[in-house]
């Protein structure tokens, strides 16, 4: 069984998430914010149902689409926040961005710019586990464009024959870009591909966040013990386009709406309310405390001086 | 001093290395039992086991992301390619990834890794198996590159790149595998970032690396005959480069011949030619600098036709004359 704190920490990051991700929106669309950002709108419950089902210690790899990730690692909304905006403060100086969030000491491995990359990044974590015997498990989040990579072929084999303790978790939104999974993959189903490397494949609802945080923790559990990766698929939907430049042509208004109304969050807090884990009043609760965070994260980062010029090539080698 | 081989040198660094510090690991294809395509790996999985030396797939992009993760996680990997040329396959972990990691998360992460392989041409293995490469690498800022040319160099810069917290591209070459040259036993290091004089002289100065280190020696000697005094000069590291190495040394000849073992067309030598056309010592040159590289072709398989594309002992002879014309 789930405690109840758990239960509505599950909530309070799903809140977060989408609320984060809505402030973003909102200062992209007052020109407040630069370059480009991926919104992670209606797949809250596959971050936040994964990474329930680790500890502290261990590690994540994440995508471009990674704020969610990030949220649901444990993240700081205001240096996250700060970050988006190019500043100081954030998680990496105002270097990375949206697409280069990390915090490897708290087992952030990073947000990753390009489709894949982080696969074998993940796979080579796990891999540092397994030869220091440190117990960590690494969650590897990559999108349903991904699984047709290079990368994620050889990855998954190597972790297999060498038993990693890894997770891959796919989040399959439905879409690569604008190209739909059906026409990309040649199986529908991503979990299918676990079979080529012998390990175990699951598929799971996406908007569900305690079917995740279940079948993630058995493959965690699994992890640990030395038996080695799992692949598991996360059904879910991006709600808002791929980028901010998407203008969305690609798919119904229909698609979209029936997506939406599987709302990952409303969907719990029913759950939460139908099974008495919490009131109405206490969720409303969490509403408040969350949408602080956020108004106090952007005053944060719109207070945040900017990086100085003179420290432009800091860190380029250590 | 003993003298040992290339590769002797460099699998004592390795080894050492690994019985220095236990994060130290190497994977790649065939570097177990096998001990590698060239056999710098023989004997370390009898000594260190199937989990500090791991055989891989055949998955170069996989090795060098595995690496990249490991590295940033706290374990030294160095990652064998087995020809430099495979490392085409690693570009997007080696490059978007490696190279930039530290920066991008805002100087809060390194990757201290090695990836370390065979290049060059010179044993007909024709263009997929021939190709030197190093400056492809040396364009990308958060790599640093090594291209060592003797056994005492290439132990002490094995070390030096292992106990680096950067990535290192490091590069040896085939032909100079089986070379021998005099090497202490035990630690020493090689500092990254050092040229070396491998000759001196007094007449002209002959930038080489790698493989055209043995041969721009072996033309000093043909020349010495004729009273021409060279200077040979060893980068040794490509990134980072020791310029002022290079700057005294032109400053004292006051001219210039760089030699290398790659295709011409935006080769480390037109980097190399610049910063001296652009430095202190312009004012001392008393001829235009001088590039020998190899031709803008793949490498072909015919052995004269190998033998042209690439720099000789007689073409650095000749290129040496023409500097001093």
């Amino acid at each position: 069984m789930i405690s109840r704190d758990k239960m509505l920490w599950m909530l309070r990051k799903m809140l977060e998430i989408r609320r984060f991700e809505e402030k973003v929106d909102e200062l992209f669309k007052a020109n407040l914010m630069w370059g480009t950002c991926h919104l992670y709108i209606g797949e809250e419950a596959t971050a936040v149902g994964a990474c329930a089902a680790i500890e502290e210690k261990d590690y994540i790899t994440s995508t471009h689409r990674g704020h969610g990730h990030c949220i649901a690692k444990g993240g700081d909304l205001n240096k996250m926040m700060a970050e988006l905006l190019g500043k100081e403060t954030g998680y990496c100086r105002g270097r990375g961005g949206s697409m280069h969030i990390a915090d490897v000491e708290s087992g952030n491995l990073g947000a990753n710019g390009v489709v894949g990359g982080g696969i074998p990044i993940a796979t080579g974590a796990a891999l540092s586990s397994k030869m220091k015997k440190d117990g960590r498990v690494t969650l590897c989040f990559f999108g349903d464009g991904a699984s047709n990579q290079g990368v994620f072929h050889e990855s998954l084999n190597l972790a297999s024959i060498w038993k990693l303790p890894v997770v891959y978790i796919c989040e399959n939104n439905q879409y690569g870009m604008s190209v739909p999974v059906q026409k990309a993959s040649a199986v529908v189903d991503i979990a299918e591909k676990s079979r080529a490397y012998n390990i175990p494949g699951e598929i799971v609802d996406g908007n569900d966040v305690l079917s995740v945080y279940a079948v993630v923790k058995k493959a965690v559990e699994r992890a640990r013990k030395g038996e080695g990766p799992s692949l598991i698929e996360c059904k879910t939907y991006r709600w808002m386009g791929h980028s901010k430049s998407d203008a969305n042509v690609y798919r119904s208004k229909e698609e979209i709406k029936s997506w939406k109304e599987k709302c990952p969050i409303r969907r719990f807090e029913e759950y939460l309310i139908n099974n008495r884990v919490a009131s109405e009043q206490e969720i409303e609760k969490i509403k408040r405390e969350v949408e602080e965070y956020i108004q106090k994260a952007e005053e944060f980062a719109l207070k945040s001086p900017e990086p100085s010029i003179d420290g432009i090539s800091d860190g380029v080698y250590a | 001093m003993a003298q040992i081989t290339y590769i002797q040198a460099l699998r004592d660094g390795i080894r050492e290395e690994m019985q220095r510090d236990e994060n130290v690991f190497i994977m790649g294809e065939d570097v177990g039992l096998y001990g590698g395509a060239f056999k710098v790996t023989q004997g370390l999985l009898d000594e260190f086991g199937e989990e500090r030396v791991r055989d891989t797939p055949i998955s170069e992009a996989a090795i060098a992301g595995l690496a990249v993760g490991a590295a940033l996680t706290g374990m030294r990997p160095i990652a064998e390619i087995m020809f430099f040329d495979f490392t085409t396959l690693t570009m997007d972990q080696i490059i978007n990834q490696a190279a930039k990691i530290r920066y991008m998360f805002g100087g809060k992460a390194k990757v201290p890794m090695v990836l370390r392989a065979p290049m060059g041409c010179g044993t007909g293995a024709a263009a997929q198996h021939s190709q030197s490469l190093v400056a492809l690498f040396a364009h990308i800022p958060g790599l640093k590159v090594v291209m060592p040319s003797t056994p005492y160099d290439v132990k002490g810069l094995i070390k030096s790149a292992i106990r680096d917290d950067n990535p290192v591209i490091f590069a040896e070459h085939k032909l100079l595998y089986w070379t021998k040259g005099e090497v202490p036993e035990g630690d020493y290091i090689v500092p990254l970032g050092e040229a070396d004089i491998k000759r001196k002289g007094k007449d002209v100065t002959v930038i080489a690396g790698s493989i055209m280190v043995p041969r721009a020696l072996e033309a000093a000697g043909i020349l010495e005959k004729e009273g021409i005094d060279v200077e040979v000069v060893d980068p040794r590291t490509l990134v980072p480069l020791d310029e002022d190495t290079i700057m005294e040394s032109v400053i004292k000849t006051g001219r210039v011949l760089i030699v290398e073992d790659d295709c011409r067309n935006n080769g480390w030598g037109a980097e190399v030619a610049a910063r001296i056309a652009g430095g202190e010592a312009f004012d001392y040159l008393d001829a235009p600098i001088m590039r020998l590289a190899g031709l803008d072709i793949p490498i072909p398989y015919n052995p004269k036709l190998e033998k042209k594309a690439v720099p000789q002992v007689e073409d650095i002879v000749d290129g040496i004359k023409q500097v001093l014309l």
